[in-house]
């Protein structure tokens, strides 16, 4: 799984740092989403696609 | 209307008959369900007509998919000044001054978000924690002490749902405790329904003029709290000024932007987590095997508050928005100029998405998909904030007071159907 972000989208409602913290940050300064591993293990593709289906300014894509 | 009515047919009656206005009333002896209209609405007119106050219609939009490419799409403005928005009915009015951010679109709603974010991000409201929960202790405390738990029961409502929001975001923005029942007053004016309209102006006058004033002393001295930051960080570096058109009532930079912030944080953020935490302790109440369960395991809590939101779904009266162009939704056309009315709680009882919708299940797998904080650029500011809050009460409901329960029949329970957040406007409770 590869993961990328169109940050500049992100609406800073923390979602998906609920749902994959070990993937997902917020950045300091405002919130906006900062990826921490961005081919994670297989323990964490669900939580991550868990993730991008919830964002709701769809700002997570995941490449298979 | 039947599910076989021809298409012909339908358009003939819509033409002719004024449409229904939007269903508040819950089924009668189900006050946690949303009104039963929507679920026939969603199979036969997922989009369909509702006449407003005023006489004017809007599209009642009642399937998840929908709701979520709507509020989803920035074409469909949240700005109350586009033309055809839907402002009858709405408790916050047409006013256009000093407006938040929550009535504007792209690009300044996007530059105006973002100046308080990251006050509201995960790890923030993290850190808030203990905090809240030394809140919630000390209103326990009070409780315990209260003398109506043996004389008709202790108002749930005023002791607990109340005031834990209204003390966590003063603390966050910085307001003095001594003016809270001020502001629980004007709330509740500004939200309400039934309220007539000259009321409801004063109220919101006097909350911008107590606001105007506590700003201007934050200027003078700017403490460590967002209103202090967003005067320091944003105000004084000039960042904190809005358009002229935006802003045409006042100069440029003077106080009452950062008065704007306070007023939508404090409105935003204060009754709506009142009335989930009543209505979720009043769930739990009459769900002894779920509160059980819950006390068993307490890590449920995270999840139970998801389905909790879903379940309940507040927001009664919105969200709303103006279609700016043509757009197709579902495969019907919804034109520019016209109106929309998003239905959150039937979008979260969606079958297709919720298996076995209209049943509380706190282990849901799905529950986070729920749409009560919205969806699109403009869900939620707050929403970390409200679930670490809702968990921390009712998990410290649920293990201080495992015996609480109403203290009056859930029939003389008197449920918010005149208001745009749904909950109860008292839960009379004893233990
Ligand atoms: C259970 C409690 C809450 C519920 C159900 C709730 C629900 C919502 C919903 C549905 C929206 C979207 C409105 C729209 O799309 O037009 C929203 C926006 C907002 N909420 Fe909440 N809210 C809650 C608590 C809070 C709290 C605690 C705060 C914090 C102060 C807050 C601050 C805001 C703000 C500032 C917005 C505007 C966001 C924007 O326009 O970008 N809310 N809320």
């Amino acid at each position: 799984m590869k993961i990328t972000l169109d940050a500049d989208k992100c609406c800073a409602a923390g979602q998906c740092v609920l749902i994959a913290p070990e993937v997902f940050d917020q950045r300091d300064e405002d919130g906006v989403v900062v990826l921490l591993d961005a081919a994670p293990p297989a323990a964490q593709h669900d939580a991550v696609r868990e993730a991008a289906a919830i964002c709701p300014a769809t700002v997570i894509e995941v490449h298979a | 209307m039947s599910p076989t009515t021809p298409m012909s047919e339908m358009s003939e009656m819509t033409m002719f008959t004024a449409p229904a206005p939007l269903p508040v009333e819950p089924p009668s002896g189900c006050p946690f369900d949303p009104p039963a209209a929507f679920a026939a609405l969603r199979t036969t007119q997922p989009i369909s007509k509702i006449s407003l106050p005023d006489g004017s219609w809007a599209w009642l939009v009642t399937r998840y998919a929908d709701i979520r490419t709507i509020l989803g799409d920035t074409r469909f403005s949240s700005d109350t000044t586009v033309h055809g928005y839907p402002l009858s009915g709405m408790t916050g009015g047409p006013s256009t001054r000093n407006r938040g951010f929550i009535r504007m679109d792209p690009p300044e709603h996007t530059r105006l978000r973002r100046m308080v974010t990251r006050e509201f991000m995960v790890k923030r409201v993290e850190a808030l924690r203990p905090e809240i929960q030394r809140i919630t202790e000390e209103l326990c405390d009070a409780m315990e002490r209260a003398e109506g738990r043996t004389q008709g029961g202790v108002d749930l409502v005023q002791a607990l749902a109340l005031p834990v929001p209204s003390l966590v975001i003063s603390l966050l923005l910085g307001v003095p405790y001594e003016d809270h029942d001020l502001f629980q007053g004007l709330t509740g004016t500004l939200l309400s329904r039934t309220v007539p309209d000259d009321e409801r102006e004063a109220a919101r006058a006097e909350l911008r003029d107590y606001l105007d004033r506590l700003v201007t002393a934050k200027e003078a001295d700017p403490g460590d709290d967002i209103l202090g930051r967003l005067i320091v960080e944003q105000q004084r570096t000039g960042e904190l000024t809005l358009p002229q058109a935006l802003n045409s009532v006042r100069a440029e930079g003077t106080p009452i932007d950062v008065a704007a912030f306070a007023a939508l944080l404090l409105i935003a953020g204060h009754e709506t987590t009142a009335n989930m935490i009543s209505l979720s302790a009043l769930t739990l109440m009459r769900d002894p095997a779920t509160a059980e369960k819950l006390r068993q395991e307490p890590a449920l809590i995270r999840g139970a508050v998801e389905e909790l939101l879903r379940f309940h779904s507040i927001i009664r009266n919105g969200p709303r928005r103006a279609a700016t162009a043509d757009v197709e939704v579902d495969g019907h056309l919804i034109r520019a100029g016209e109106g929309v009315v998003v239905a959150v709680p039937s979008g979260n009882r969606d079958e297709s998405v919720f298996a076995d919708a209209d049943r509380l299940d706190v282990c849901r797998p799905n529950a986070q998909h729920h749409v009560a904080f919205g969806y699109g650029i403009h869900q939620c500011l707050g929403q970390a904030l409200a679930r670490v809050e809702l968990q921390v009460v009712l998990g410290t409901l649920l293990r201080r007071f495992p015996a609480m329960r109403p203290a009056v029949p859930v029939e003389e329970i008197p449920f918010r159907t005149d208001m745009s957040i749904y909950g109860c406007h008292a839960l009379p409770v004893t233990w």
